[in-house]
């Protein structure tokens, strides 16, 4: 099996799930891209996985996605926290927390 | 001095082997134990020994006294072959292979440093009664006096080095607690800090010797040390004689230590005739005659002895001529007469007894004429100054009797006592060596100068007192002393009698058979004679035919100047040692300052700034933050690939 086009979707996705983490101010979005980042780790894990013929990956990967859920939780409940209190969900404006 | 290399070599250099202390001299502990007991009665007593302290520390200095009496007669009965005892009384140091034991060594020459310092302490001690009659703090006085007379006592009857420092230690600690007892006056305090600072110098000496003696023998008794000395190599010798020369130094106030000992007259002066008679100044001559069986195998350390004793004796006389202040003549004729025997001791073999024999006869008259100088001032109102002096032969005739014995004790006048002991010391030098003795010589006319001056601004000459002033004589407990010194000053020479002062010391000190002078005896003490009468006339000449001046006159000779400033001693301190030594530790300040500390506070103010940079990375914004993050994973990845690369 080729698993190299699978790869370089992985690698797409991750590298478009960091710059939007890096270059975007709403929390909504990072988080959105941080959850594209933990996908596309997924899909690397589980290209292993069945390239090399064992379920290692595949078990990784299902943890990383109970991971990710627990994430969005406590995430979101976050954001709706400081959303509520701030009137604001950019990233860069929860900057109090400094020097 | 070629000739004391062959001395050494000749010279049968006896060994310490004392006999077990038995019968009477079972009892020799109390000797030192008396006295000590009194100071702590005294000091540890308070208030309520007042009333009768200072009997208490007269009777155990008269009670030391009457024991080292009882002692030194039994000493005579014994065979000469058996007259060194031991006394071991405990265990004092024991660590390891070294062991010392709080051992006393009962011989000739203990036995005649006993009577001498218990002796005359307990003169003192009864003369301070009268002194100190009202001074609140006599009781105190007397603790002091007391503790001063054991310190001695330990010095001299100690049988090992360690033992004798103690003593030594003792000694310095009461001198200082003495000279300072009127500490209020500020003088007297710097006077004290003086004395026990330069003495310190010379304690370095002894115990630097000690600890070299114990390298070196691998014991610091008198009996190891002394078998053991002749085979030691000549360097080692010579260093600890040279660092016991150092510390007799410091406590005999020689040249180069010699500053502490004219400002020691700040104390009392019962102090300065215990300090200057009976202990104290004698301990340095006491260690170098202890000491034969080193200095005998150190002839370079023994030759500097000499020096250090030639210069010293010149040095105090010149010291004497010029002073106004009668208590510091006294000082510097003390000086003298220390160098005197120290001369006598660092002649060897043909020196030691007369050395004791001389420190005999100058504990004698010198306490006879310091408490004398103290009667007087107790006359005139505590006037120092001989210039207020004058005509007081018949306010004070005692004094002026008693006075007279010891002045002509010192000057040498045939006759009296140090007459004997110092043509003896003046035979011997010129025996050794023509300069030394030419020296010697000079020293005994002006030393017969500067005691004629005193006498004659004391006791002759017009009346110069202040008006307020009406002179009396002291109290009979006072003067009974000074009769008693006074006769002692006269017939100390007996003790040369049939030379047995020489015989009573050879074991100890080793014996030699007479040495040759170029001249008959007879004809050299007539010179020492004709020299001493020289000194007296001019004195005569210069000061009892011309009117003395009230103030010391202002427009005098350079060497006046340099005489009244105590030959620059003090100067001489400062620009060598003191000044030196300041800018030293000022050095070390500014060098502690800027670059211990700015190291230091140097690195504190780095982290400190550091951190203030580094902190401005926490800057409070996520996406900063995920960037770090993006930076650090590359880093990790690029460290993996460069690693699985190589």
């Amino acid at each position: 099996m080729n698993t190299e086009p699978y790869i370089v979707l992985s690698a797409i996705l991750f590298t478009i799930g960091c710059i939007g983490v890096l270059v975007r101010r709403n929390a909504i979005v990072v988080f959105m891209c941080v959850e594209l980042m933990l996908n596309a780790s997924n899909l690397a894990l589980v290209t292993f996985a069945k390239a090399n013929g064992n379920l290692e990956g595949q078990v990784a990967a299902f943890f990383v996605m109970v991971v990710a859920a627990a994430e969005v939780v406590v995430g979101l409940a976050i954001i709706m926290t400081i959303f509520r209190t701030r009137r604001s969900a950019s990233v860069d404006d929860a900057s109090l927390l400094k020097y | 001095m070629p000739d004391v290399t062959a001395l050494a070599a000749e010279a049968l250099v006896p060994v310490v082997e004392p006999f077990a202390a038995d019968g009477v001299f079972g009892l020799l502990w109390l000797v030192i134990a008396l006295p000590l007991a009194g100071a702590v009665v005294l000091l540890a007593g308070g208030r309520r020994t007042d009333p009768w302290g200072h009997l208490l520390g007269t009777a155990t200095a008269a009670g030391s006294f009457l024991l080292s009496l009882v002692l030194f007669v039994a000493l005579l009965g014994r065979g000469e072959e058996e007259r060194q005892i031991g006394q071991e009384l405990f265990t004092w140091i024991q660590v390891g292979g070294f062991d010392v034991g709080m051992d006393l060594l009962y011989d000739q020459l203990s036995a005649l440093f006993l009577l001498l310092i218990t002796g005359v302490g307990s003169l003192i001690h009864v003369y301070s009664i009268g002194y100190m009659a009202h001074d609140p703090r006599r009781r105190r006085f007397f603790g002091y006096l007391n503790l001063f007379v054991a310190a001695m006592l330990m010095l001299v009857l100690a049988a090992d080095y360690l033992g004798v420092f103690l003593g030594w230690e003792g000694v310095g600690l009461a001198s200082y607690l003495l000279i300072g007892f009127w500490q209020y006056k500020p003088s007297a305090a710097a006077a004290a800090k003086k004395a026990f600072v330069i003495n310190r110098v010379g304690d370095m000496g002894m115990s630097l010797a000690v600890m070299l003696m114990f390298v070196t023998f691998g014991t610091t008794a008198f009996a190891g040390v002394s078998a053991a000395a002749g085979e030691a190599d000549s360097f080692t010798l010579n260093a600890i004689g040279f660092l016991l020369l150092l510390a007799a130094c410091g406590k005999s106030a020689q040249v180069p230590l010699q500053a502490w000992l004219l400002d020691a007259m700040e104390g009392p002066t019962p102090v300065s005739a215990l300090i200057h008679a009976a202990t104290m100044v004698t301990a340095g001559v006491y260690l170098v005659v202890r000491s034969n069986f080193i200095f005998e195998n150190a002839p370079v350390a023994q030759t500097a002895v000499v020096i250090v004793a030639v210069v010293t004796l010149l040095w105090g006389a010149v010291i004497g001529c010029a002073k106004d202040d009668i208590k510091k003549v006294l000082a510097g004729s003390t000086m003298s007469q220390i160098g005197y025997m120290m001369l006598a001791a660092g002649l060897g073999v043909a020196g030691y007894a007369f050395a004791i024999f001389h420190l005999l006869t100058h504990g004698f008259f010198k306490a006879n004429m310091f408490l004398g100088a103290g009667s007087v001032m107790h006359a005139m109102d505590d006037d120092v100054d001989m210039r207020h002096y004058g005509m007081l032969q018949k306010a004070v005739p005692v004094t002026f009797l008693t006075f007279a014995m010891g002045y002509l004790a010192i000057i040498g006048f045939p006759g009296f006592s140090g007459f004997w002991s110092k043509d003896k010391i003046i035979e011997t030098a010129f025996a050794d060596n023509l300069v030394v003795g030419l020296a010697a010589l000079a020293g005994a006319g002006i030393t017969a100068f500067y005691m004629t001056r005193l006498m004659l601004m004391t006791f002759f000459t017009d009346k110069r007192w202040a008006p307020e002033v009406h002179p009396h004589e002291s109290p009979r407990v006072m003067t009974v002393p000074l009769v008693v010194l006074a006769a002692l000053s006269v017939l100390g020479g007996f003790l040369l009698l049939g030379d047995w002062i020489v015989e009573w010391l050879s074991p100890v000190v080793g014996a030699e058979e007479h040495h040759e002078l170029a001249v008959p005896a007879i004809v050299l003490t007539g010179i020492i004679t004709l020299v001493v009468a020289a000194g007296v006339a001019l004195a005569w000449f210069t000061i009892g035919r011309s009117e003395v001046p009230r103030t010391a006159p202002a427009q005098v000779s350079p060497v006046t100047r340099a005489a009244r400033a105590d030959l620059y001693g003090d100067a001489i301190n400062d620009t060598l040692v003191v000044r030196p030594g300041s800018r030293l530790v000022s050095g070390l300040v500014v060098f502690d300052r800027s670059v211990v500390d700015g190291a230091v506070m140097g690195q504190a103010a780095a982290t400190g700034g550091l951190s203030d940079r580094l902190r401005r990375v926490q800057n409070g914004f996520v996406r900063s933050y995920a960037l770090s993050l993006l930076g650090g994973a590359a880093l990790v990845v690029l460290a993996l690939l460069v690693v699985n690369l190589v």
